[in-house]
C-alpha cells in the first residue's frame, strides 16, 4: 500500500470533496455545548468536518472527545447549540443508516463468531430477503476491509483485544456510510496493524468518498489526517491542517504544534490578560 | 417497526444462545428435575403434587425467563451493542420483540418439556387441556422476559440483576397462593396479591387442573398475564433510550 500522510490522497480526496456537494461540510457545530452530571463538558465549540476528507479529533484523554463523537452520532443527551450533521440536524432518525460509529470499547456480541456478528448488524442495515446478495457482499468485504478473513469463523470473545476492535471497525463498514465517527479506533494496536488501519481509512476517504472523523491521543497519528481538530478542556485549539499548523508554530511535530498551543491556553487561563502570544493569525 | 429486523434479531439471540449449551441445558433440565423431586417429596399426598405442581409449572417458566432476559439485555447495555443498535435504524419495538420471540421460543420447548414430564410420566393429574396449561406457561414466559427487561435498566452490573430476582419475584411466590390459598391470607396480603400478575398465574394453571373446560376465571387470568406482560413490556422499551448521558 502507499505510504500516506502526504500528497496524492489528500488531493484525490479533496477533489472528490469539492465535486460532491460543492464544499458543503460533513458536520457543522455552532456553540455547541455539552452537560454530563453536573459537568459542562463542551464549552461552545464553533467547527466544520470537510466532507470526504479524514479530520483528525486529537487531546488528551478525558478532553470531551468521545462526548463530542457521541454528539455527532446523536447517542449524546444534553447537547446545546447547533449540530448539523450530513444536512440534517445531529440525531436525525435519516441518519442512522448513513453513519457508521465505532466506540472505543469494542461493542460486538463476544458469543458471536466474527461472520455472526456481521451478519447480524448488516440484517439490520439491510433487512429482508431481497437484500440477502447485498448483504453478503458486504459482510464480506468488512471481513476483507479489515483483514480478519483468516478469523472470520472464530468467537469474538476467543480474539484478542486488537482483533475484536477491528470487529467492531468492520461493523460500521458494513453499510458504507457516509460518515465514519471512529473513537480511538487503534488504542492498544502494533505498529504495523496501525499502520495498514490508517491506510484503510485513507483507501475509504479516497475510493468511497467518505468522510471520517478519527480520534487519537496519540499525535504521531496526526500527521496521517487531512484535517485536525485540537481540543483541550472542552474546548478547539486549533482547527487546521497539521501542514499549517507545524508551519504556524514554527514546530517540526504536530505534538510540539500542540504542547504549544496547550501552554499558551494554560498561561491565558492562569492571567486571564487579554489574547496576545499564540493567538492564531486567521488564514 | 420491521418484522425482517424482529426475526434478525430474534435468530441473533438463539445463535448467542447455541454457543452457551450449559445454559439451555439448565434451562431446559432443572425445572424437569424439580418437578421430579417435588413429585417423591409429596410421594404419599399425590393431591399435594398436584396443587404444587401445576403451579410451578406457571412459575418456571416465570423465573428462568426473568434471569436469562435480565443478564442478556444487561450485557447489551453494558457491552455497548445496545447504543450501538440504537444508532442504527433498529426500533426499539423490533429489538423487544426480537428478544422476546427467541426466549418465548425457548419458553415453548421447556414448558412442553415440563408439561409433558408432569402429566404422562410424573401422574399430574390435570382435568383440563394441557394445551392450556403450555398456553399459560408461553404467558409467563413473557411476563418473566418484560420484567427482566424493565428490571435490567436499573441494574448497573450483573450482580444486581441477579438480586432482583428475590426482590422482584419472591414477594410474588409468597403471594401468589402457592403456600396457602390466597383467600386465607391477612387482608392486606390478599389486596396486595390481587395486583400482582403471579397470582394470575397460577391461578390460571389451577383452573385448568380441576376444570375440564375453559372457565371464565380462565381467560381471566390469562388476560391478566398477558396485559400485564404487554404493559411491562412497553415500560421496558421506554428504558431504553437512544440518547444517554
Amino acid at each position: 500500500m502507499m505510504n500516506y500522510p502526504a500528497g496524492e490522497a489528500a488531493d484525490r480526496a479533496a477533489a472528490r470533496a469539492t465535486d460532491r456537494a460543492a464544499a458543503e461540510p460533513a458536520i457543522t457545530a455552532h456553540a455547541l455545548t455539552t452537560v454530563r452530571g453536573d459537568r459542562t463538558v463542551l464549552r461552545g465549540l464553533d467547527f466544520t468536518v470537510p466532507a470526504g476528507q479524514i479530520t483528525g479529533l486529537l487531546g488528551p484523554s478525558g478532553c470531551g472527545k468521545s462526548t463530542l463523537m457521541r454528539a455527532v452520532v446523536g447517542t449524546q443527551a444534553k447537547v446545546g447549540g447547533s449540530l448539523q450533521v450530513l444536512g440534517r440536524p445531529a440525531g436525525d432518525p435519516a441518519l442512522r443508516s448513513r453513519i457508521g460509529y465505532v466506540t472505543q470499547a469494542p461493542s460486538v456480541y463476544d458469543d458471536l463468531t466474527v461472520r455472526q456478528n456481521l451478519d447480524y448488524f448488516a440484517a439490520v442495515l439491510l433487512p429482508g430477503r431481497a437484500l440477502r446478495h447485498d448483504r453478503r457482499t458486504a459482510v464480506d468485504r468488512a471481513i476483507a476491509d479489515v483483514d480478519l478473513a483468516s478469523h472470520a469463523d472464530s468467537l469474538a470473545g476467543r480474539l484478542s483485544g486488537g482483533q475484536r476492535s477491528r470487529v467492531s471497525l468492520a461493523v460500521a463498514l458494513l453499510g458504507t456510510p457516509e460518515l465514519l465517527v471512529l473513537d480511538e479506533p487503534t488504542v492498544g494496536l502494533d505498529p504495523v496493524l496501525r499502520r495498514d488501519l490508517w491506510n484503510l481509512f485513507h483507501q475509504i476517504a479516497a475510493d468511497r468518498g467518505t468522510t471520517l472523523l478519527v480520534s487519537s491521543h496519540v499525535m504521531d497519528e496526526a500527521e496521517r489526517c487531512h484535517r485536525l481538530l485540537l481540543m483541550r478542556e472542552g474546548e478547539i485549539l486549533a482547527d487546521d491542517t497539521p501542514e499549517a499548523l507545524r508551519r504556524r508554530n514554527d514546530t517540526a511535530t504536530v505534538e510540539e504544534a500542540f504542547l504549544r498551543l496547550v501552554d499558551a491556553a494554560a498561561t491565558r487561563a492562569a492571567h486571564p490578560h487579554p489574547r496576545t502570544t499564540h493567538e492564531e493569525p486567521r488564514s | 417497526m420491521s418484522s425482517a429486523r424482529t426475526l434478525a434479531t430474534a435468530a441473533r439471540v438463539l445463535r448467542q444462545l447455541r454457543h452457551d449449551p450449559r445454559s439451555i441445558a439448565l434451562m431446559l433440565l432443572v425445572p424437569c428435575l424439580m418437578l421430579f423431586l417435588l413429585r417423591y417429596v409429596f410421594d404419599g399426598s399425590p393431591g399435594t403434587f398436584d396443587n404444587i405442581g401445576a403451579s410451578l409449572l406457571g412459575i418456571f417458566p416465570l423465573i428462568t425467563m426473568f434471569l436469562v432476559t435480565s443478564i442478556a439485555t444487561l450485557r447489551e447495555r453494558t457491552s455497548g451493542t445496545l447504543e450501538r443498535l440504537l444508532a442504527m435504524p433498529l426500533g426499539k419495538a423490533d429489538l423487544i420483540a426480537g428478544y422476546a420471540l427467541a426466549f418465548g421460543l425457548l419458553a415453548v420447548v421447556q414448558s412442553t418439556l415440563a408439561t409433558g414430564l408432569a402429566v404422562w410420566f410424573l401422574g399430574l393429574d390435570v382435568i383440563g387441556s394441557p394445551w392450556l396449561l403450555l398456553l399459560v406457561a408461553l404467558l409467563d414466559a413473557l411476563l418473566g422476559t418484560a420484567l427482566g427487561l424493565f428490571v435490567s435498566a436499573f441494574a448497573a452490573s450483573e450482580f444486581q440483576a441477579v438480586q432482583f430476582m428475590p426482590a422482584v419475584i419472591f414477594p410474588q411466590l409468597l403471594l401468589c397462593g402457592l403456600f396457602t390459598p390466597r383467600d386465607r391470607m391477612a387482608p392486606a396480603l390478599e389486596a396486595i396479591s390481587d395486583v400482582l400478575p403471579m397470582s394470575y398465574a397460577v391461578d390460571g394453571m389451577n383452573q385448568v387442573l380441576r376444570h375440564p373446560d375453559v372457565t371464565g376465571d380462565f381467560v381471566r387470568d390469562a388476560l391478566v398475564v398477558a396485559g400485564c406482560a404487554l404493559l411491562v413490556l412497553g415500560l421496558g422499551a421506554a428504558t431504553l433510550r437512544r440518547r444517554t448521558a
